[in-house]
C-alpha cells in the first residue's frame, strides 16, 4: 500500500476544455474593452474632461461696468450713471405650466400693485424681444420698501430677483435728448446681428443717437467674477475675479450755452422744428436741437406701450424725430446764394448784372411771382439777396437748365445728401435733376406728383422750392461752405475720448469732406448781399437782426410745402465777413422765415457771443 | 493541545500534522482568489472613505464603516460555505429553486422601493435584496437541474428545459430590476455554454434574445404597452445618444465619463470636483467605479481591474480544476456573473454601456450585494478545498 499524489485525471466531458476557453476568451475580451475605453478616455482624452470638469464646477458671473459719461464741451455733465433696483423674473424659473404660471403672475402682480393682465403682458413683451434666458425687467427702480420685503421672503418668489443694475440719468433734463440718444437692454436681434463676442445676454447697448454710435466706446468690457459651485448651484467659494472696466467718457463738441438758448426758443415758438450751430472752421457741432422733444429718461424705465406710441405719434409731432438731420423740407430761399454761385460759375450773369424785377416773370407760358407779387425794381446780385428778389432767380433757374450747374454746385455744397455725422438716422434728402426727375418718373408711374422734369423744376429749384428736400444739418454745412471760402467739413459732435479719471485718451480732429473752388469775387459779393439781408434796412431780417451788434450774414426762407403751411428758414454766418459760427433754423408751418426761423437764430448767437464775451473779459480783466 | 492535532490523516495510518490555518482551511483555500476579493473590498473601504465624506452630514465615515461591516460578515460566511462540500448543494436544487422563486414572489408582495425600483424586502434588522442572494441560488440550482437531467431527453429537450428553469426567474426578476435580470440572464447562458449545449441551439437563443429586446424597446412601447418602466427605457436609450439628453438618464452618464476621463493618468485626489462637489450621482453605489477613476486616475482604476481580472482568470481556473462536473458549471456561472456585472457597471461609468443600476461587486456599497459575492467567492473557495483534496492524496488500497 502506499499514498501517492494523484494527477488529476481528466474527468470532464469532451468539449470541456473548448467551452472554458469560450467563457475565458469572452472575459478576456470584455476586459481588454474595459482596459482601453479606460486608457483612451483618461490618458488619452483625460484633459477634454478635465476641462469640462473644471467648467462643469464654476461658475461665471459677469459684472457689467458703468457705462462712460457724456459731457459738453467745456466738460458739463450730460448723461451719467445712477444705480436703480431692478424687479428681474428669470424666465428659466418660470413655470411652463398655464396655473403654475398664473399663480407666480398673480403674486408678482400683487407685489406690485398692478394687474394681472399688465404683469402677462409685460412679461410676454420682454420674453419675446430678450434673447433665450436673460433676466425679464418687470420693473426698475422699485422702492425700498418691496426690495426688503422680497430680502426677506425670497424662499416664497424664488424666480423673482431684485438686482442692482445702471441705468442712465440726465442732470440736465431733456437738454439735448435727440442727440444723446438711449440705450437698452441686448435684444435678440442684436445678439443676432453683432460681432463682438463681448455682447452677451443682459448687457445693456446704446440704441439711438452718440449712445448709439459711440457704443464701444462707452460701454467698457465687463468683468467676471467665477465662483465655485455645487451641483445645486450652492456657492461654495470665491475662485477668481477679473474687475470690469468702465466705459470711455465722451467730450462732446456742444456748446451748452448755444444749445440751452436754442433749445428754449425753439420750444418757446412752439410749433415742430429744428436748429444746427456749428463751428464754420472745424465742422464742429455747438449746437443741435429738435422741436417736439422728450424726457430721455424715460427710456431709464421699462417703456409702456403708450409712451413708445406718444413718442411716434404724428399729432403729438413725432417727438423722438431728430428734425436737424432727419427733417427732409424743401429750404426756400435760403437756396438763394447756391443758385448764384453756380450762374456766375457758369458765366450766366456778372455780379452787376441789373435784372427789372416786376414781381414776376412769364418763362416758357408759366407764370412766376414773388411772394406778394411785390415787385423789387432794378437789382442785381447783392440787392437780389438783400431783399429776396424770386424773379431775378427765377431766370437764373430758367438759364442755367439743361448745363446741370445748379444741381452740381448744390451737390458740391452737400444739399441732398449725408454729411456724414456721428449719429444714426441722418436723411439723404432729395436734389432734383433732370436724370433723377425722370428715373422717378419712370419708377413710380402712378405717383400724380412724379412727372417728366421741365424747365418749371429748374426754375423752382433756383429758389429751393419744388421736389427739392433737405435738413438743417445739409444747409449748415453748405452755408460754413460758403463762408469759410470753400472747406466742406463732416460735422460731428464728438470733441475728445477720455478715460473714466479724466485723462484724454484721443482727439477728435477736423475732418474735410472736400475742398470746393469757389471764386472769392463771387463769395464777397454774396455774402455782402447776405449781410445787407440781415443788417441793412431794406434787408429781409433787418427787423430781427437790425439791432445786432455783431455783422451777420443772414438769409431768410418760405418754403411752400403744400398740403402744410409755409416751412420758415433761417440761415446765418457770423461775424461778418470771416464767420465763426454758422446758424441754421427751421420751423414747420412757421410762415414766413423772418417772423419765426430768424428770432431762433438771433436767441442763439446772441448766447454765443455773449459767453464768447464773458470768457474775453474774463480773460483780460476788463469789462465790456 | 493535544486534542486539538486532530485531521483527516487520523482515519488512515498516514499521521498529517495540521496547524489551525489549516483546520479552518485556510491553506487550502486559493490565496489569489483571497487576494483579489480582499482587495477590491480594501479599495473599496478607502474609497468610501475619501469620496463620500461629504454624502451624509455628520457622520463622515457613515458608508465606509457600514461597508467594513458587511464586508466583514461577507467574509465570515465566505470563510463558512468554503468549508461545505458545494457538491450538497447539488442535491438541495429542488428547495434552493423553491426558495429562489419565493423570495422573488416575497418582494411582489411586501417589497420596498429603493432608488426607483421595487427590489428590496425589509426585514427586522436590514434592508435585504432577494435578487442578490438571488444569483447564488440560482447557480446552485441551475447547475444541479443540468447535472440531474444530463441523461434524459433529447438535446433539443434538454436546451428548452435549462432555458426554461433559468428564464423563469429571469422574467420575474426583469419586473423588478432590469440590471439584475441581465445578470439572472448572463448566468443561464454561461451555465449552458458550459454545459456543453448545442452551438445551432445557443445561437438559436441569440436570435431570439435579439427579437426578445426589439419587441421590449421598440414594438411594446409603441403599441402602448410597455414592459419597462420608463426610467428604465429612459436609461437604456440616453445611452446610445448621451449628449442629446443631458436630462437625468443622459445626465448621469454624462457626469460619470466626465468624471472618470478628468481623472487622467494619476488622478485628482482631493480636487476631485465632480465627485466631491455632487456632480456625480450615486457615487457610492452605481458610479463607485468613476469615483475611483477621478480620484485616483488610470493608475487606481485599472488596479481595480486588473484585480478583477485576477479573480476571474481563479475562477475560470476552477472550472477545469473541480473535482466533478457540477463544480465546472457552479464556477461557470460564478465568473459569468461576476465578469457580466463588471463589464456592464464600468461600461457604464465609462459611458460605453446604458445606465442599468448594476452595483460593482464587492466595489459598490451596499449589504446584500457584497454579501451575495462573497458567498460566491466561499464556493468557489469550496470547489478548490475539494479539488485539492482530490489531489493531495487518495487512499488507494
Amino acid at each position: 500500500m502506499k499514498f501517492q499524489p494523484v494527477i488529476p485525471k481528466t474527468r470532464h466531458r469532451h468539449g470541456t476544455a473548448l467551452r472554458v476557453a469560450i467563457i475565458g476568451g469572452a472575459g478576456l475580451f470584455l476586459f481588454t474593452v474595459l482596459f482601453f475605453r479606460l486608457w483612451s478616455l483618461q490618458v488619452v482624452t483625460g484633459d477634454e474632461y478635465l476641462a469640462e470638469a473644471t467648467e462643469n464646477r464654476t461658475r461665471e458671473i459677469r459684472v457689467r461696468p458703468p457705462r462712460g459719461r457724456i459731457l459738453d464741451r467745456d466738460g458739463e455733465v450730460l448723461v451719467d450713471n445712477r444705480t436703480s433696483m431692478a424687479l428681474q423674473l428669470d424666465p428659466v424659473e418660470v413655470p411652463t405650466e398655464i396655473p403654475a404660471r398664473r399663480k407666480l403672475f398673480s403674486s408678482v402682480a400683487d407685489l406690485m400693485d398692478r394687474d394681472l393682465d399688465w404683469v402677462r403682458k409685460r412679461y410676454r413683451t420682454e420674453v419675446e424681444d430678450n434673447p433665450p434666458g436673460s433676466p425679464v425687467t418687470l420693473a426698475s427702480d422699485v422702492d425700498d420698501g418691496l426690495v426688503f420685503y422680497l430680502q426677506e421672503h425670497q424662499a416664497e418668489f424664488p424666480e423673482v430677483q431684485v438686482n442692482r443694475v445702471f441705468v442712465r440719468k440726465y442732470p440736465r433734463g431733456f437738454e439735448a435728448a435727440h442727440l444723446l440718444g438711449s440705450v437698452g437692454d441686448v435684444t435678440a436681434d442684436d445678439l443676432e446681428t453683432t460681432d463682438d463676442p463681448d455682447i452677451q445676454c443682459g448687457d445693456v447697448l446704446g440704441k439711438a443717437g452718440i449712445e448709439q454710435t459711440y457704443d464701444e466706446t462707452l460701454r467698457g468690457t465687463a468683468g467676471t467674477t467665477k465662483y465655485q459651485v455645487d451641483s445645486t448651484g450652492r456657492v461654495k467659494g470665491q475662485l477668481t475675479s477679473e474687475t470690469p472696466k468702465p466705459g470711455d467718457t465722451l467730450r462732446l463738441t456742444l456748446n451748452q450755452d448755444v444749445q440751452t438758448a436754442g433749445e428754449a426758443a425753439l420750444s418757446s415758438i412752439g410749433l415742430p422744428g429744428g436748429f444746427v450751430a456749428m463751428d464754420v472752421n472745424s465742422g464742429e457741432i455747438l449746437g443741435m436741437g429738435s422741436a417736439p422733444t422728450f424726457d430721455p429718461d424715460i427710456f431709464t424705465r421699462p417703456l409702456t406701450q403708450n409712451q413708445v406710441d406718444d413718442l411716434y405719434d404724428e399729432d403729438l409731432g413725432a417727438p423722438l424725430f431728430n428734425r436737424a438731420i432727419s427733417g427732409a423740407y424743401p429750404v426756400g430761399s435760403i437756396y438763394k446764394p447756391f443758385t448764384a454761385i453756380a450762374a456766375l460759375d457758369a458765366g450766366e450773369i456778372s455780379a452787376n448784372d441789373v435784372i427789372q424785377d416786376g414781381g414776376q416773370v412769364e418763362i416758357a407760358d408759366q407764370v412766376f411771382t414773388n411772394a406778394g407779387k411785390q415787385p423789387h425794381g432794378p437789382v442785381d446780385l447783392r440787392r437780389s439777396l438783400e431783399v429776396s428778389s424770386d424773379v431775378y432767380y427765377y431766370l437764373l433757374g430758367a438759364k442755367l437748365n439743361g448745363t446741370n450747374k445748379l444741381q452740381k454746385w448744390s451737390d458740391r455744397f452737400g444739399i441732398g445728401r449725408m454729411t456724414g455725422i456721428d449719429l444714426p438716422g441722418e436723411s439723404a434728402g432729395f436734389l432734383p435733376s433732370k436724370a433723377a426727375i425722370n428715373k422717378r418718373d419712370r419708377e413710380e408711374p402712378n405717383n400724380p406728383f412724379a412727372v417728366p422734369w421741365v424747365i418749371g423744376d429748374n426754375i423752382q429749384l433756383a429758389i429751393g422750392q419744388g421736389s427739392l428736400q433737405a435738413d438743417p444739418l445739409q444747409m449748415a454745412v453748405a452755408y460754413s461752405a460758403l463762408g469759410n471760402g470753400g472747406t466742406v467739413y463732416k460735422p460731428r459732435l464728438v470733441k475728445q475720448t477720455e478715460d473714466s479719471a479724466g485723462r484724454v485718451l484721443a482727439e477728435t480732429e477736423p475732418e474735410v469732406a472736400r475742398q470746393i473752388p469757389i471764386d472769392p469775387g463771387a463769395r464777397e459779393v454774396i455774402m455782402g448781399g447776405l449781410h445787407d439781408a440781415a443788417q441793412e434796412p431794406e434787408g429781409t431780417s433787418y427787423g430781427v437782426f437790425g439791432g445786432f451788434p455783431i455783422p451777420v450774414a443772414g438769409k431768410t426762407g418760405t418754403a411752400e410745402r403744400p398740403p402744410n403751411g409755409d416751412q420758415a428758414w433761417y440761415a446765418v454766418l457770423a461775424p461778418y465777413p470771416d464767420p465763426e459760427i454758422v446758424v441754421i433754423t427751421t420751423i414747420e408751418q412757421g410762415g414766413f422765415g423772418a417772423d419765426t426761423a430768424a428770432p431762433v437764430a438771433l436767441q442763439i448767437l446772441s448766447a454765443y457771443f455773449d459767453k464768447q464775451a464773458k470768457a474775453v473779459s474774463g480773460g483780460t480783466g476788463a469789462v465790456e | 493541545m493535544e486534542s486539538s492535532r486532530v485531521s483527516r490523516g487520523e482515519v488512515g495510518p498516514f499521521h498529517h500534522r495540521t496547524s489551525l490555518l489549516e483546520r479552518i482551511g485556510i491553506r487550502d483555500m486559493d490565496g489569489w482568489l483571497v487576494f483579489s476579493a480582499l482587495g477590491l473590498l480594501a479599495c473599496s473601504l478607502l474609497t468610501l472613505h475619501q469620496g463620500s465624506r461629504n454624502a451624509i452630514p455628520g457622520s463622515p465615515d457613515y458608508y465606509m464603516q457600514r461597508q467594513a461591516l458587511y464586508g466583514l460578515v461577507g467574509i465570515v460566511a465566505m470563510f463558512l460555505i468554503s468549508r461545505v462540500d458545494y457538491s450538497r448543494f447539488r442535491e438541495l436544487r429542488v428547495g434552493i429553486y423553491t426558495f429562489l422563486c419565493t423570495s422573488i414572489f416575497a418582494v411582489f408582495a411586501f417589497g420596498v422601493a429603493l432608488r426607483g425600483s421595487t427590489n428590496s424586502l425589509e426585514l427586522p434588522l436590514f434592508t435585504f435584496q432577494p435578487a442578490e442572494l438571488g444569483k447564488v441560488l440560482l447557480i446552485l440550482s441551475l447547475a444541479g437541474f443540468v447535472i440531474d437531467g444530463a441523461r434524459r431527453g433529447s438535446k433539443g429537450q434538454r436546451t428548452i428545459r435549462y432555458l426554461a428553469l433559468g428564464f423563469a426567474p429571469t422574467g420575474l426578476v426583469l419586473l423588478q430590476d432590469l440590471g439584475t435580470s441581465l445578470v439572472f440572464g448572463a448566468i443561464t447562458i454561461a451555465i449552458m455554454v458550459a454545459a456543453g449545449v448545442r452551438w445551432t441551439h445557443l445561437a438559436a437563443i441569440g436570435g431570439g434574445l435579439a427579437v426578445f429586446i426589439a419587441i421590449v424597446l421598440v414594438a411594446m412601447p409603441m403599441a402602448g404597452a410597455p414592459l419597462l418602466k420608463e426610467y428604465q427605457q429612459e436609461r437604456l436609450t440616453s445611452f446610445l445618444e448621451p449628449s442629446s439628453d443631458i436630462g437625468d438618464g443622459g445626465y448621469q452618464q454624462n457626469q460619470a465619463k466626465v468624471a472618470a476621463g478628468s481623472g487622467g493618468t494619476t488622478g485628482r485626489g482631493d480636487q476631485a470636483t465632480q465627485s466631491r462637489l455632487g456632480f456625480l450621482p450615486e457615487n457610492h453605489t452605481d458610479f463607485i467605479f468613476a469615483v475611483v477613476a477621478e480620484r485616483y486616475g488610470f493608475v487606481g482604476a485599472a488596479l481595480v481591474l486588473s484585480l478583477f481580472a485576477l479573480l476571474f482568470w481563479r475562477a475560470l481556473r476552477l472550472m477545469t480544476l473541480s473535482k466533478n462536473f457540477y463544480g465546472t458549471l457552479v464556477a461557470a456561472g460564478i465568473a459569468a456573473a461576476i465578469m457580466f456585472q463588471v463589464f456592464v457597471n464600468v461600461g457604464m461609468n465609462l459611458g460605453i454601456m446604458p445606465i442599468t443600476g448594476i452595483p460593482l461587486p464587492l466595489m459598490s456599497y451596499g449589504g446584500s450585494a457584497v454579501i451575495a459575492t462573497f458567498l460566491m467567492l466561499g464556493i468557489l473557495q469550496s470547489i478548490h478545498i475539494e479539488s485539492r483534496a482530490g489531489q493531495r492524496g487518495t487512499w488507494i488500497p
